[in-house]
């Protein structure tokens, strides 16, 4: 798998207007994982790992687009975010970073690491109980990524690595607004299951590459950096 | 097809679409006084009016960040918001809510700006099917005398320069509207609107609006609907 060559961008299934992909001559790569699964550790490494390696890399993640950040904090902070306008608000926040930030970055010819894509934006909003297809149809003016590295843990694993990192487990991290359970740690193991599960649907569904992420982060580092070799020709 | 969701509730949606100039507010605003001295329960939701959304809206049109597809998400946003927050809890509480603008806008504005009418029409599936949907039409030049004359400073976006249609504002706000237009008279059919001639005066576009929420809505309008405890004014 890692030996094919890399294929030319295309869009899922409704081109974004006014974008030539011929132009688009840089590569996609989406770190994709549950909280807390060291996604951001891994980007990090990555890109220090590229750039020693003479490549320009970007690197964007959810929720960090100029448009809808502070608008999202916002309305997060409030807790009174509706699961289909958390949904369309986060598909909203996706698009602007790939229509001025990936695109622009592919057509100067970058490596752009995403941590996450619009995939976690679709876990979210299944874990709330919507329309999967529907979102998914939404999410169908991106790019189909060179390649998706789906960082996977056991839920048992989140759930360890949040109580020993952040100590602490956010209102929207445990689902609390659906909830999963009776409690906010009860709530959170749940759930972060359930996105856990999803991921796994959408893993076989888009074609994920599945890296283990229960080792330590030097090895999945490791695993990641030999795949990526292979992929860019390094 | 709209691919909206049948209204299920005991409440009626009413919606007006038009473009800007075309007196659709007007009219909404009359209708509503109507149903509301008939002591119904008639609640109001306008288009990009969600308080969530607001300040990215602003912020993204201040600064001119949006590309067409971000302008449709966003506006979708609001729509949901405003959806799930106001409008189906109020058509389940059995209210007539009359809403200034709907999907359609989306459906006309977003394809003039070039999305896709197949991806609009999808973003919007988790919209309700109004009950009624007025479509006040009015030729261009009607609208572009009404909105060019009276109002002050035509905006960014309102007018489409995100387009490059024309480096004049009036005549790309004129072009850009000429877009919408078409796009609306040929949905029209397709989404079972109720056509107004908008060149008519207030009163008798007001007078067919009644007429026709009487006929196709009426009886629903006299049992289903929540009503106000009539007003005791003492003598």
């Amino acid at each position: 798998m890692t030996t094919e060559r890399l294929q030319p961008l295309d869009f899922y299934a409704d081109p974004l207007p006014n974008i030539d992909l011929t132009a688009l001559q840089g590569k996609l790569l989406v770190i994709e994982g549950p909280d807390s699964v060291g996604r951001s550790t891994q980007v990090e490494l990555l890109r220090n790992w590229l750039e020693a390696s003479g490549h320009a890399v970007v690197d964007t993640g959810l929720t960090r687009s100029t448009l809808t950040k502070d608008g999202l904090q916002a309305a997060k902070r409030g807790h009174t975010l509706g699961p289909l306008t958390m949904g369309l608000f986060y598909m909203a926040d996706f698009a602007d970073r790939l229509e001025r930030v990936i695109v622009p970055a592919l057509r100067a010819g970058f490596v752009v690491l995403t941590d996450r894509y619009f995939y976690s934006v679709i876990a979210r909003a299944v874990a709330r109980n919507q329309d999967s297809e529907w979102l998914e149809r939404v999410a169908g003016c991106a790019l189909v990524p060179h390649a998706t590295f789906y960082l996977r843990a056991p839920v048992e694993e989140i759930v360890a690595r949040t109580a020993r990192g952040r100590k602490y487990f956010e209102y929207w991290e445990s689902g609390m607004d659906v909830p999963y359970g009776s409690n906010r740690y009860k709530s959170f193991r749940g759930y972060q299951a359930r996105l856990i599960e999803i991921l796994d649907s959408l893993s076989e569904r888009y074609g994920f590459i599945v890296i283990d992420a229960s080792r330590p982060p030097d090895q999945i580092f490791a695993d990641l950096r030999q795949r990526i070799a292979a992929l860019l020709e390094i | 097809m709209d691919g909206f969701r049948p209204n299920s509730y005991s409440g009626k949606l009413i919606i007006v679409e038009g473009i800007d100039g075309s007196g659709k507010s007007t009219q909404l605003s009359l209708l509503s006084q109507w149903l509301r001295s008939k002591n119904l329960v008639v609640s109001f939701s306008e288009w990009n009016s969600s308080s969530i959304v607001r300040d990215t809206t602003r912020q993204g049109k201040r600064k001119q960040m949006f590309t067409p597809t971000t302008f449709s998400l966003i506006h979708a946003t609001d729509f949901a918001d405003r959806l799930e927050r106001h409008i189906l809890p109020m058509l389940e509480a059995g209210a007539v809510v009359c809403a200034d603008r709907y999907a359609y806008t989306a459906f006309a504005r977003d394809v003039a700006r070039g999305v896709r009418p197949q991806w609009v029409r999808n973003l919007y599936r988790m919209a309700i099917k109004p009950d009624l949907a007025f479509y006040f039409k009015v030729p261009l030049n009607v609208a572009l005398d009404r909105i060019l004359g009276g109002r002050a400073a035509l905006k960014f976006y309102e007018a489409g320069m995100d387009l490059n249609l024309s480096s004049d504002i009036r005549e790309s706000f004129a072009l850009f509207q000429e877009r919408i237009l078409h796009e609306y008279n040929s949905m029209a059919e397709e989404m079972g609107f109720h056509v107004i001639d908008a060149t008519g005066t207030i009163q008798e576009q007001q007078r067919q609006v009644r007429e026709i929420v009487l006929r196709k809505i009426g009886d629903s309008l006299e049992t289903d609907i929540l009503r106000q405890p009539p007003l005791e004014i003492p003598r």
